[in-house]
């Protein structure tokens, strides 16, 4: 009987209490950076896009949902076309874990509702930011050896030029 | 100065559709706010309109008869429920000059009757769904208000006893001086036990019973049906707020303000406390609920009568 009124008395009082719901379009929870939501491609410093190809995030997906195939000029390989299936994905990040130059970046963005499944497709054109995202320096064909037009082999940064292998001098 | 009868009939019939219809938005946004949570606020001001949406929407929902049901019986059942409801507050006296049939002088007695009519309702729903759902809570239904019937009609009779009318303006009459509440505590508390089991409310939604039985014994309702059983439970919550007011807490009577105000005040009152009730207390197990009946209530209740008789005959002049 006493724990009857107790619990009754108990339940009015949670009338001066904070309500915890969170009304969602008026008030937006904060997000922290390295929140796990709509999927990016960035660009180096110079502007030009960071992905190169590679696969790895094709690969490292668990539910298959990036597609895209190699193009190449003057050297730089970059996709030809790259595409996310957001019906699919399933926000895991280990896309951006594979990348290994940065390209792919996820951002605490969550709000891609759509009325047609077909929108939630969405092809580089959607996929590709103007800025650097999270690494504002970084920029893989000045560090990597690779060979493209304008930068000869041994041009990157902390590169030594290439040995010349007809030579048997130290 | 009484207002003619067709139009103290309207209003109290629009006001009873109105607050029932408002009800379920209210006791919505009152669970929310004893939970820590909001309740329907979307749509229009603090989702008031929200009860409207309900309407609009229950209205154009198929009202599909299951092909297997008892379709007469099955038709007639929420409108039994409904105007059960609805006719017991033809003898509640709102204020001395404000009531349908307030000077019945089987007043009381024909809100029994009613509410003993008021089963039919249930049980007839569940018989008639034929589906074994509806019928368990149909049979619960049967067994729980049928024994809370008894005792409820035992500890009004407290009231009675001292009011010396079964009239329910002389029974408010009667508490001019000291509310009833006060010498017949035992029975309003037994009687506010048994009203909600009679209306069937949480926690006493046994004939209901969600988790147990789907939706009991309304399983098979849908549309306005539905809608029906739905309203008449919360005119149910307004009845057995009205009556408490009435039977125990001095009907119209009170200071300062006007007697229609404190009516209101006092329902309203007890209204928030069987939504308080609901969201605080669990289920009882259904022979727990026949327990509490038969061997707690009823013998309070008879002894409430023993004593308030045996006090009356001891006062009694001569």
């Amino acid at each position: 009987m006493f724990g009857i009124l107790r619990t009754l008395w108990l339940t009015f009082l949670h009338a001066g209490h904070r309500r915890v719901t969170v009304g969602y379009p008026e008030h937006k929870p904060p997000l922290p950076p390295r929140y796990r939501g709509r999927i990016i491609l960035s660009r180096d410093p110079d502007g030009m896009e960071r992905c190169v190809a590679c696969n790895l995030c094709a690969v490292a997906c668990p539910v298959d949902c990036i597609s895209l195939q190699k193009a190449e000029q003057d050297g730089r390989w970059y996709p030809d076309y790259f595409r996310i299936n957001f019906s699919r994905c399933i926000f895991c990040g280990m896309c951006e874990e594979a990348c290994p130059t940065y390209a792919i970046q996820l951002t605490p963005d969550f709000e891609m509702s759509e009325y047609l499944r077909p929108n939630l497709v969405y092809e580089k054109e959607d996929l590709l930011i103007s800025g650097t995202g999270k690494y504002p320096d970084y920029s893989f064909f000045r560090v990597a050896g690779v060979k493209i037009l304008g930068k000869d082999k041994g041009e990157a940064e902390r590169e030594a030029a290439p040995i010349d292998l007809h030579t048997l001098l130290p | 100065m009484t207002a003619p009868m067709p139009v103290i009939i309207g209003v109290t019939l629009a006001v009873l559709l109105g607050l029932a219809t408002f009800l379920t938005w209210f006791e919505r946004r009152l669970l929310g706010l004893w939970q820590d949570r909001y309740g329907p606020n979307r749509v229009g001001p603090g989702g008031i309109l929200q009860a409207v949406a309900d309407g609009i929407k229950i209205l154009f929902k198929q009202d599909w008869i299951p092909p297997f049901a008892d379709r007469g019986v099955f038709v007639l059942a929420p409108a039994i429920g409904m105007m059960t409801v609805l006719l017991s507050f033809g003898v509640v006296p709102v204020t001395a000059f404000w009531s349908v049939a307030g000077d019945l002088n089987v007043g009381l007695l024909f809100v029994l009757a009613m509410m003993g009519m008021g089963v039919y309702g249930v049980v007839l729903a569940g018989w008639a769904s034929n589906s074994k759902y509806a019928l368990l809570g149909g049979m619960r239904a049967a067994a729980q208000m049928i024994s809370y019937e008894v005792f409820m009609g035992l500890s009004v009779l407290g009231v009675v006893m001292q009011a010396g009318s079964f009239t329910m303006r002389d029974i408010v009459l009667a508490q001019s001086g000291l509310w009833f509440v006060v010498p017949q505590a035992l029975g309003c508390v037994v009687f506010t036990l048994a009203g909600i089991a009679e209306t069937h409310r949480l926690p006493f939604d046994l004939p209901e019973g969600e988790n147990e039985l789907g939706a009991g014994f309304h399983t098979e309702y849908s549309g306005m049906k539905f809608g029906m059983f739905f309203l008449a439970e919360y005119a149910g919550v307004v009845l057995i707020s009205v009556l408490l007011v009435t039977l125990y807490l001095g009907g119209w009577q009170g200071p300062l303000l006007p007697p229609m105000l404190w009516f209101a005040l006092k329902t309203g009152a007890l209204i928030c406390l069987f939504i308080l009730l609901r969201a605080a207390l669990p289920r009882p197990r259904y022979d727990q609920l026949m327990a509490l009946g038969w061997k707690i209530l009823l013998p309070l209740s008879l002894i409430n009568i023993a004593a308030t008789g045996a006090i009356l005959l001891l006062h009694a002049p001569g």
